[in-house]
């Protein structure tokens, strides 16, 4: 709809604004928005988890499936990851066949998480080369107030830390009855996070709101772990029109592991 | 939404306590007064408001028989034997003579096509502009994304037309745009612009408030304008509240 485009007047202030450092909300360029997460929110799902990100609010949910594994990973689980960007987020979202974000975020998580090696895929292996886990996790937006990849991300993987691996019958079957096991092999160290930095003219920004986020020209995405002490970039998107120049992205490069910190420091107790 | 009605029904209740004991001498106090006397009770779709021949329907209520429905999510006010609801939410009705704020979508031959927020767009006809524009340079005086200031001239089967002859409207300049719901506009102005006025004051800041929801501001530094707009979703988020006038301007005090 037209009346969610930015103004030419906004762009221009946000501009501005960012320049001199200063936001809406009081934060400055790279300020995190607080964050929330509440855990078993659905009762079907093996795991579920809902994030809130300043205003933002995402639910991810985990299911747990068994079958035959891929014949290239034989004795290696499954990860799905899926989501929908529901109309009741935003105003900007309308049912109907997926577009381009609502295809980008859930391979953007699904690529952060698989390449950070949080999972341990070989341990999701029932039967080699006849049963293994299949996950799925499902995200679905309540409310988009910008940074909706960076609030998956957190959500996705609290889920994961939530789930727990049901109960199996004498053909290696999921039997949803049965007693529920132990939780999903995750290598515990690694926790993926996303940081989506958005850039309007000469500025960057981290966790912007809505209307920051439509002013903004171009954004990238950058999937975040950290193993054995190092820092580890799991995954990377770029979005938008404008241009990341080099020293750019050795300033996000530079702020990354900070931030990553800062936001592991954040969620503290909260993601166990 | 029963949990919501609920607090909003607190608010209001502690609000009309507040009003008897604090607020005496000042014009704020009356305002209340007025208010516990409108006697304003939250009402949701469908509700029946109240019974009887001795009422007459207002905005966004119908009568039904001998009850009085609500058709809106709103404040049900009783004036002399009107009974009208304040909305709540809701989109912007447009109405022939108000003044909105508007962002140019389209560029055509005779006029620009200008977006209002309501369900179909608005046209600015060219004659509209107080200067001579040669047709192939249109864009340059209003661009795609520009913001102007404009009256709704007519509201026709096929759409609204603007006006942009008058004083304070036309092409917006400098300062930046927001919008809130349009059912908050009449609190952000206040009682004949007292609301509006002392935002004004506080912050040194030009504001202009269209009836759709979209605000306009600019003042001399970066930490007004924001304090402004703070202040006017501080206003906007408080609509069911009385007294607030005097409320800003203790906030005003605080921050």
């Amino acid at each position: 709809m037209s009346s969610m485009d930015v103004t030419n007047l906004s762009r221009n202030y946000f501009r501005k604004m960012f320049a001199e450092g200063k936001r809406f909300d009081g934060r400055s360029n790279f300020d995190l928005k607080e964050v929330q997460i509440e855990y078993n929110i659905s009762n079907k799902a093996e795991g579920s988890a809902r994030v809130r990100l300043g205003k933002t609010e995402v639910v991810a949910g985990v299911k747990l499936e068994t079958g035959a594994p891929y014949p290239d990973s034989l004795d290696k689980g499954n990860l799905m990851v899926s989501g929908d960007l529901l109309p009741l987020a935003s105003p900007r979202f309308e049912s109907g066949p997926p577009g381009f974000d609502a295809i980008e975020l859930p391979r953007l998580i699904d690529r952060e998480l698989r390449e950070s090696g949080a999972i341990d895929f070989k341990k999701l292996c029932i039967k080699e080369g006849e049963n293994v886990w299949t996950i799925i996790v499902d995200i679905y937006p309540i409310n988009d107030d910008g940074a909706l990849i960076d609030a998956s991300s957190i959500a996705a993987i609290a889920a994961l830390k939530n789930a727990k691996l049901p109960g199996l019958n004498e053909e290696g079957k999921v039997d949803y009855s049965r007693e529920f096991g132990e939780k999903i092999p995750l290598n515990e160290d690694i926790i993926p996070i996303s940081f989506t930095f958005y850039k309007l003219g000469e500025s960057l920004i981290l966790h912007p709101t809505r209307e920051e986020e439509e002013a903004c020209e171009a954004k990238i995405t950058f999937g975040i772990s950290k193993w054995n002490g190092q820092y580890m970039v799991n995954s990377c998107q770029k979005g938008g029109k404008a241009t990341f120049s080099g020293k750019e992205i050795a300033k996000i490069m530079e702020i990354l592991p900070e931030k990553y910190e800062e936001i592991i420091k954040n969620l503290g107790n909260l993601l166990k | 939404m029963l949990i919501m009605i609920i607090m909003e029904n607190e608010i209001n209740a502690v609000q009309e306590e507040n009003g008897d004991s604090e607020f005496i001498n000042s014009d704020a106090g009356a305002e209340i007064e007025a208010e516990v006397k409108a006697e304003r009770k939250v009402v949701i779709p469908g509700e029946v408001i109240i019974s009887g021949d001795d009422f007459l329907p207002g905005e966004g209520v119908r009568r039904e028989g001998e009850d009085l429905i609500a058709s809106r999510y709103g404040l049900a006010e009783q004036v002399g034997r009107v009974v009208k609801i304040i909305p709540i939410t809701g989109a912007f009705v447009p109405r022939r003579g108000n003044v909105v704020l508007g962002r140019i979508i389209d560029v055509l031959h005779n006029g620009w096509l200008v977006d209002i927020d309501t369900a179909g767009s608005a046209f600015l006809p060219v004659a509209e502009v107080p200067r001579y524009i040669n047709q192939h340079e249109m864009g340059q005086y209003l661009a795609v994304g520009d913001v102007i200031a404009a009256k709704i001239w007519s509201i026709k089967g096929r759409g609204i037309d603007l006006a942009m002859k008058g004083r304070g409207l036309g092409k917006i300049e400098g300062g930046f745009m927001f919008r809130v719901n349009p059912s908050r506009v009449p609190r952000i102005i206040g009682r004949e612009g007292s609301m509006i006025s002392l935002i004004k004051e506080e912050t040194g800041c030009n504001i202009t408030v269209g009836q759709n929801g979209w605000i306009w501001l600019k003042g001399s530094s970066t930490d007004n304008e924001i304090k402004a707009r703070r202040a006017i979703e501080v206003v906007a988020g408080k609509v069911h509240l009385g007294g607030l006038t005097e409320q800003m301007e203790a906030w005003f005090k605080e921050n």
